[in-house]
């Protein structure tokens, strides 16, 4: 089968991505397909029209990749491709939209507050900063709406610490969020088709966070698959991370990353198309469950080829496309 | 169809990447981050204005010149520069760099000298050479972004000495040293990138320069001096090297062809006293065994023909103007917040905005805008230092990139001004500071020169 690789593109995560589609195009080699690597920019329609892939595989992290955009392409021209479709990538992309899906399907996420811009810039939002600060107590976390990798995420421990927050939140897109800062453990649930893998454990061995460099440095956080839970902490995890990935439309395969608090989990974000690199945590999920890492992109890949196209939608003729 | 061999990668595992882990040396853990590397990474699209390179502009470089010598040492020299050559490099090698020191004021003993693949390489081997685990050594704040990893990977404790407009301040390293005394540990080197520094652009005194030699020569302490960009001076006399004022005894020097010839070529050196240089050369032996015939060859030619000092002065009048606009591009775009300074030479100017803005943040709103610089914690061991200011290049792209590049970063910075300010309801605009003023961290680098005048 001939499965283009989707990877790259102009998002500050393209280093990651590239790295998680050199990956997935070794895994596809050795499952004896034909890898049609794309580093994504502005012959992507153009070559995806003259090679007419079977299927794309979507190895894209960030805004362009992960938003929805790349998928909007894929589907007008008829490719089936891996993960969630276009309205969830949007979706978990943006944080804000994210968490009001979460919230009114009853899905346990931090309380926050969500500001663009212009309402600081032009309506005077700063004045109710101090209101705000009250009600989400300190300290908290000051995040950009669509972004990833923790990039531009800070933690104000004070008052006066909250506008230096906002402008480096600023720095990455127009919206932010101000969220209630939740102590506890730091767990991710893969989601796979419909099935939870195993959970994830992350614990940082340098530094007090699970911030950028410790996502993608090898030894810098410590994994523990499966988690330490007890049974009844495993299933109130595991439920909570199904239901948003439903609440928020995912199919194929998602990540969501959660914090477990003392009073039960809670929904911190849903990851479209999370990392598959080597230190990525779908992969090491997939593996506690005793899958390996071709296992995986073929079932991704199987789910992909599952899912029916939208029928008015499609330019490339879809007959031709055959399974190996 | 034939079985075409699989990389290997596809074979790791989350299971061997543990394992692996638990094989890594200690050093590994004080390597420094690949987010700065992923943020680069994207620096490299050719949409991107990048201010953030340390690149010397090769491309007036006689394009005849290259392939009249290549040709030659083909035709001429195949066995001897297809064949591996002495560790120290070659005696022709050596006379090529005694000149280029000489036109320095420098004049080493040729058998003091090494030849390494690039400064870089006579970094790492010194400290090979020099440091254990948590032995102290002393640089400059901020220092050579390139320096930071090589310390970090022999696990010394850097100390960072604050420098101001006129280098290092050696005062202050002077408290250092004696602090240190008074813990009874004493630093390996102090590591010095005296003239047109790199990030910072600001070049040592005359004064501190003997100071400092004075302070070595008391203390029987090594200083290495980096010096790739001494010839590259647009204005002001020229200053003598710390080797020169020290005679070699106390001061290891670093040298490079790459900012006057070629970084392509990969060929530095270091001079240094024969005990310390003997294990030098070991440590080259086991690190590559010699730097490239071919490059060294080239450089040989390169030099025969006596033209070469032509070429730097080609440079320096290229660069010359480059700094000039950005200096310009800075008055125009930059906030009066801002501060810069204004290098006589060199490839760097080092910018500092208003504390509350992170560079590393900026970058990437910056890139949004298509234009890329050095982040300042690049040039910090504490990577919570330098997070206000950044690295400028303005060698390696043309004036008028350099023109927009500023335009575009200065109006990044001033939407986060005028953002911060909404925020907190500070609208006034302090006046810029001037030289001396203020707090004892006032006239820390960097601050504007005063009366705004040209360096």
């Amino acid at each position: 089968m001939k499965v283009a690789v989707l990877k790259g593109g102009r998002s500050l995560e393209r280093g990651v991505s590239l790295r998680s589609g050199a990956r997935v195009e070794d895994a596809l080699k050795r499952l004896g397909h034909e890898p049609l690597p794309i580093d994504a920019g502005g012959d992507l329609v153009k070559r995806l029209l003259a090679e007419r892939p079977d299927v794309a595989f979507v190895a894209m992290h960030g805004p362009g990749g992960e938003d929805g955009t790349a998928q909007e392409l894929l589907e007008i021209l008829g490719v089936p491709f891996t993960g969630p479709g276009v309205a969830a990538c949007a979706r978990c992309m943006d944080k804000v939209l994210a968490k009001h899906e979460l919230r009114e399907a009853g899905v346990p996420t931090p309380d926050w507050f969500a500001f663009n811009e212009t309402a600081f810039r032009e309506l005077g939002a700063g004045d109710a900063l101090g209101d705000l600060e009250e009600r989400l107590g300190f300290p908290l976390v000051v995040k950009p709406s669509r972004g990833g990798s923790a990039l531009g995420v800070k933690f104000a421990a004070s008052s006066p610490e909250v506008p230096e927050a906002l402008v480096s939140a600023f720095s990455y897109d127009d919206r932010v969020l101000l969220e209630r800062f939740v102590e506890g453990r730091e767990l991710a649930v893969s989601v796979l088709g419909s099935e939870p893998l195993p959970v994830v454990e992350a614990i940082p061995t340098g530094g007090d966070r699970y911030d950028f460099e410790a996502r993608y440095e090898i030894g810098r956080t410590e994994f523990v698959c499966p988690a330490e839970l007890g049974e009844a902490e495993a299933a109130a995890v595991t439920a909570a991370a199904l239901a948003a990935y439903e609440a928020l439309g995912c199919a194929g395969f998602s990540r969501v990353d959660l914090i477990l608090a003392a009073d039960g989990p809670q929904v911190l974000e849903v990851n479209a198309i999370p990392g598959l690199t080597d230190t990525s945590l779908l992969p090491q999920a997939a593996e506690a469950a005793g899958m390996s890492f071709e296992e995986l992109v073929e079932r991704i890949l199987d789910l992909a080829l599952d899912e029916p196209m939208p029928a008015h939608l499609g330019v490339l003729s879809r007959g031709s496309r055959s399974r190996t | 169809m034939p079985e075409t061999p699989h990389r290997r990668r596809a074979h790791i595992r989350t299971r061997d990447l543990e394992r692996y882990a638990g094989l890594f040396a200690e050093r590994t853990g004080v390597m420094r981050s690949s987010a700065m590397r992923d943020l680069m990474a994207i620096t490299a699209r050719p949409e991107v204005i990048s201010l953030a390179g340390g690149l010397p502009d090769t491309s007036t470089f006689p394009a005849g010149t290259f392939a009249a010598q290549m040709t030659r040492i083909a035709q001429e020299s195949t066995a001897e520069a297809l064949q591996y050559g002495p560790t120290e490099g070659f005696a022709e090698t050596v006379d090529c760099i005694l000149e280029v020191m000489g036109a320095e004021g420098m004049l080493p003993d040729p058998d003091d000298v090494i030849v390494t693949t690039g400064g870089q390489q006579a970094i790492d081997l010194i400290c090979k050479t020099l440091v254990d685990p948590g032995d102290v050594v002393v640089c400059e704040a901020p220092t050579y972004p390139g320096a930071v990893p090589v310390f970090c990977s022999y696990q010394a404790d850097v100390v960072q000495i604050e420098c101001d407009d006129d280098g290092m301040r050696i005062e202050d390293l002077e408290g250092v040293l004696e602090r240190l005394d008074g813990e009874d540990r004493r630093p390996k080197f102090v590591y010095s990138v005296p003239t047109f520094q790199n990030p910072a652009g600001v070049t040592l005194s005359l004064e501190r320069r003997q100071r400092l030699v004075e302070l070595a020569r008391q203390r029987e302490l090594l200083v290495v001096e980096d010096n790739p960009y001494g010839l590259l001076r647009f204005a002001g006399e020229p200053l003598p090297p710390l080797y020169q004022l020290d005679g070699g005894d106390f001061v290891i020097y670093v040298g490079t062809l790459s900012k006057i010839l070629s970084p392509g070529i990969r060929l530095g050196w270091a001079v240094a006293p024969p005990p310390i240089m003997e294990k030098i050369v070991l440590g080259k032996q086991a690190a590559d065994l010699c730097t490239s015939t071919l490059t060294q060859h080239f450089v040989r030619e390169y030099f025969a023909e006596g033209r070469w000092r032509e070429y730097v002065d080609s440079l320096v009048e290229i660069y010359r103007r480059r700094r000039d606009t950005m200096v310009e591009s800075l008055r125009e775009h930059f906030p009066a917040q801002a501060s810069w300074t204004e290098p006589q030479g060199g490839l760097f100017i080092w910018a500092t905005l208003p504390d509350y803005i992170d560079t590393g943040d900026l970058l990437a709103k910056a890139l949004r805008e298509d234009v890329a610089f050095v982040p300042g914690q690049a040039a910090y061991v504490d990577e919570s230092r330098g997070r206000s200011s950044m690295r400028l290049n303005f060698s390696g792209v043309g004036e008028e990139e350099i023109r927009e590049g500023v335009r575009r970063i200065g109006k990044a910075v001033a939407e986060q001004v005028d953002l911060y300010n909404t925020l907190t309801g500070e609208h006034q605009v302090p006046a810029p500071r001037a030289q001396g003023e203020g707090t004892e961290r006032a006239d820390v680098l960097p601050f504007r020169r005063s009366g705004e005048g040209s360096a």
